[in-house]
């Protein structure tokens, strides 16, 4: 869907009631001219172009060697950035300010600055693995020098006096001597090194090794290297060669070794030196890289920009047709009617920079293709919006359930969660994204806070009416407050209270009155207080849900007015309407009725409480055509009429069924008999023949795509057998769908009741057992306990029982209230905008 | 029957106030459509809640059952004594 930015003129009323009217225009640009009135149009963010070449494959587009161009650009820049980030430098992209489209020639300079800073730290990268490498060879024959030394102490004055050099320098003066080979391996690999020693020499051989304690670094991927010295022992030039064979098979680097230890310590001065100029040279290279790095840092997110826009234009363009004979390059587009002079301002402004000579303009065409659907939101509707585009898209033109969501979503949302301390904890939640909306739009706070960001204002009206829920269940925590004095006086006298150990209060004395706002305290201290609210609660969503359903079959009428589609008031929307409301509106009725009419101060025997019906019993005996019998004393009968009255309205209920199955096939049939014969067909190909300014006639071939209907309404092409199965799954789907329906929506007392528990027992199992402590050490151990239960509060009531209620809030809407009247087969309008192409979300 | 007229007309002309009134003096601009439909639908969500709320306690069919400890809770907090004798 487009974000809400885009298209904003702001100058006509805006209405998400239904999607906005949109025009298609074809467009014919000045080829000088093109690219700059595509980058304006790209600003604008108002037009979805359609694609003209759909048979052309990517491949054979005229501009498809400048979107490849704006490829390898953005392959440099994503190796630049991969760079930054091994430097430890996080490249974040521009939320805002961006820079305009470059020109082409701009791009010019933008690769050679690219090209030459990715060869240089190229070559940079790869002189960093060659000083690497000869560090670590002369860091190892460091360890090499050093380690020997405890090995020859043992040796030198038995074998090594009549010869001064290692037998790398003078083998053939070993004879009868021991010779050595001195070098580093890697440690996993020394055991079997070791045991293929002495096998090709059949134990001839003596090998001593010791790890290396320093650590060292592989050049080309930095990891470290465990690694171990090893000198080897041996008599013979046949042996030594066998043994530098191994040692090269196991990948294990010889050095150079006197066996004189003074020769040794001037060895090891001499490699010291080397690697101090070395290091020096490392550093200095590595410093080098940084400062190329850092200039590119700062430029980076601007050329990312740049060429993402770049990219942009030129895949659009390639949606465009060209003509070669007229020079001009034509394409179509939608666009929202209302921003037709936008873009015909875009156009103006894209030849003047250029100064074209001959202006490129827009024509309108008439067309039965189904265009997109486009809702101008703003901040405060973009999330509701959201909420409904999840189900599906408004069709066009088609009534949209969003408006209405702003309210009714958070509201039946409250009549879940309700509970003042919890609904407290969420409006300031939301209270606070919203007032500090300005900083937090530039956080980067990953997928999960977008999502919460972006719900900001559901979250705080849904914290807002939870809050409002809340005071009239008089439910804080758990605990209510006695704001306007409870309406139930104690009329028992002491010897009645101290004798026994609960009473129930007789509501015919004891109530004075009503309690003004919401139920009265004393319900939450009372052991029966589920019995009382499951009553209220249950009808309560019963009364909520049928309205809420009849307001949604009321909004079929909407939509039938402005299609145009008349008969279908009569036809769909009057039997409907009737079937809920003779069924289940009246079992609202029932419920009120019952509230008035029976009462415990009542003189009538009949309308006494005891008396009282049940309206489900009551119901589902109209249905099944049942008396009860009544009590002694009572009445069957709510009122005198009552069976009368129910029997006439199953009797209507019932025929409202084939009156919604017959009346429409019925009504399709008598008017395919009067429709005059031989209806247009509609080819699947459009010559448009169109002269231009040159007088040359340009030939456009237009392909009706998959997603457009082509404009004939669905049920002029059906057959007659698939409008009856159509019809008569709708007419089931109806009628089993009200009752379910129905019975759906109490789930609104269901989660209720389960988050009052649920609060209720976080207060009788948590903080009430601080409450208990006693002494200075029962205040600490309340301070703990209070953390312990506001963590619980969070975690548990506010976060995942708001969860859980805004799924069932959600459901409620796309099943219960959407079924009713939407179709949603509509697709989004995404215009070509810089916005959209620039503002993406990170997944961290 | 408990019900008062003060209550009903207050939360009545309240709600109404929100529903009818304000809506009538929405000033004009781009969002005066959607301003006049969230008034007007919070106004009956929450006056029906209201109503509902209050009719059922109107004829309470059945009294609280209190604990011994609730009654003198009670009693002593709001303003309800325990009668002697």
């Amino acid at each position: 869907m487009s974000k809400w930015w885009s298209c904003g003129s702001n100058q006509e009323s805006n209405s998400i009631f239904r999607s906005e009217v949109m025009s298609l225009v074809q467009m014919y640009l000045q080829p000088e001219a093109a690219y700059d009135t595509i980058a304006a149009l790209g600003e604008v963010g108002c037009v979805q172009f359609r694609d003209l070449n759909a048979k052309i494959n990517a491949q054979q587009r005229k501009f498809i060697g400048e979107v490849r161009r704006c490829d390898e650009l953005e392959r440099r820049i994503r190796y630049v950035t991969a760079e930054l980030n091994k430097e430890g430098h996080k490249v974040l992209d521009l939320m805002d300010d961006f820079p305009p489209a470059p020109q082409p020639r701009e791009i010019i300079d933008l690769e050679l600055h690219l090209e030459k800073t990715e060869t240089e730290i190229l070559e940079l990268a790869a002189n960093n693995v060659n000083l690497q490498t000869s560090y670590l060879e002369l860091s190892e024959m460091i360890q090499v020098l050093e380690r020997t030394d405890q090995f020859f102490s043992d040796q030198e004055s038995h074998n090594f006096d009549l010869n001064k050099m290692g037998t790398h320098r003078d083998p053939e003066k070993s004879n009868g001597h021991l010779g050595f080979v001195a070098g580093v391996i890697s440690r996993e690999r020394e055991y079997a090194f070791e045991r293929m020693l002495w096998r090709i020499s059949r134990g001839n051989v003596f090998v001593r090794r010791c790890d290396v304690d320093v650590a060292l670094t592989d050049p080309k991927t930095g990891n470290v290297l465990h690694k171990s010295v090893f000198v080897v022992f041996f008599q013979g030039d046949q042996l030594q060669a066998r043994i530098r064979k191994v040692c090269t098979g196991f990948h294990a680097h010889m050095y150079p070794c006197p066996s004189s230890h003074s020769e040794r310590q001037e060895m090891v001065k001499n490699v010291r030196t080397r690697l101090e100029d070395l290091q020096v040279i490392i550093n200095q290279t590595s410093d080098h890289r940084t400062c190329v790095l850092q200039a590119a840092l700062k430029q980076l997110p601007t050329w990312s920009a740049m060429v993402k826009k770049m990219k942009g234009i030129y895949h659009t363009l390639n949606l465009f047709n060209v003509d070669l004979g007229s020079k001009c390059l034509i394409g179509e587009g939608w666009v929202p009617k209302r921003e037709l002079e936008l873009v015909e301002v875009a156009l103006a402004a894209g030849s003047a920079s250029v100064g074209s000579t001959v202006p490129s303009f827009i024509n309108v065409l008439d067309t039965k293709k189904e265009p997109p659907t486009h809702f101008r939101t703003n901040k405060f509707t973009r999330g509701f919006q959201n909420l409904i585009d999840a189900y599906g898209i408004a069709g066009y033109r088609e009534v949209n359930p969003g408006l209405y969501t702003c309210i009714t979503f958070p509201f039946l949302f409250a009549v879940m969660f309700g509970d003042m301390g919890h609904g407290t904890i969420l409006f300031l939640l939301g209270l606070w994204m919203v007032i500090d909306e300005k900083r937090l739009s530039k956080k980067r706070g990953g997928e999960i806070w977008n999502i919460f960001f972006a719900g900001r204002y559901i979250i705080m009206l849904m914290g807002l009416f939870a809050m409002y829920t809340g005071f009239h269940y008089n439910d804080i925590f758990s605990k209510s407050i006695n704001v306007f004095g409870t309406r139930w006086v104690n009329v028992y006298n002491r010897t009645t209270v101290l004798t026994n150990p609960t009473l129930q209060l007789n509501p015919s004395v004891a109530t004075r009155g009503v309690y003004p706002m919401g139920i009265d305290p004393i319900w939450q201290s009372a052991s029966n207080k589920i019995i009382f609210l499951n009553t209220y609660k249950m009808k309560l969503s019963i009364i909520f849900g049928v309205l809420h359903m009849v307001f949604g079959v009321c909004m079929s009428v909407e939509n039938f007015v402005f299609f145009k589609k008349y008969a279908y008031i009569i036809l769909q929307f009057v039997p409907q309407v009737l079937f809920l409301l003779l069924m289940f509106g009246y079992m609202c009725f029932m419920m009120f009725y019952k509230w008035v009419k029976y009462s415990p101060t009542t003189d009538v025997e009949a309308d006494t409480p005891g008396c009282a019906p049940s309206v489900l019993i009551m119901f589902i005996d109209m249905v099944l055509f049942k008396t009860e019998t009544a009590l002694p004393g009572c009445d069957v009968n709510m009122f005198p009429i009552q069976k009368n009255l129910e029997m006439i309205f199953l009797v209507v209920a019932l025929l409202c069924i084939p009156w919604i199955l017959l009346g429409k096939p019925l009504y399709i049939k008598y008017q395919r008999r009067n429709r005059p014969a031989g209806p247009v067909e509609e080819v699947d190909e459009i010559v448009e023949k169109i002269e231009v300014t040159t007088g040359k006639e340009i030939i456009i071939t237009e392909v009706a795509e998959a997603h457009e209907s082509g404009g004939h309404s669905e049920e002029d092409d059906e057959p007659m057998s698939e409008i009856w199965i159509h019809q008569a799954i709708h007419t089931i789907e109806y009628i089993l769908s009200t009752i379910s329906h129905t019975a759906s929506y109490l789930r609104l007392w269901a989660l209720s009741l389960a988050h009052a528990q649920l609060s209720e027992v976080l207060w009788t199992m948590v903080l009430a057992m601080g409450l208990q402590m006693n002494g200075y050490v029962g205040a600490i151990g309340l301070f703990f306990i209070f953390a312990v239960w506001e963590f619980f509060t969070i975690a548990i009531m506010v976060m995942m029982e708001g969860l859980s209620a805004f799924l069932h809030t959600l459901r409620l809407h796309w099943v219960e209230f959407m079924s009713k009247f939407y179709v949603g087969n509509g697709y989004p309008f995404t215009p070509f905008s810089f916005k959209d192409i620039l503002i993406v979300v990170e997944d961290d | 029957m408990g019900a008062a007229f003060f209550p009903v007309l207050f939360f009545t002309a309240l709600w109404g106030g929100v529903g009818i009134a304000m809506p009538i003096m929405t000033p004009k601009g781009p969002h005066q459509n959607l301003i006049r439909c969230i008034l007007m639908l919070t106004a009956a969500c929450c006056w029906l809640f209201w109503l509902c709320c209050y009719m059922a306690q109107m004829n309470p069919l059945i009294g609280p059952k209190l604990k011994r400890d609730v009654v003198a809770m009670i009693g002593r907090s709001w303003n309800n004594p325990i009668v002697a004798g």
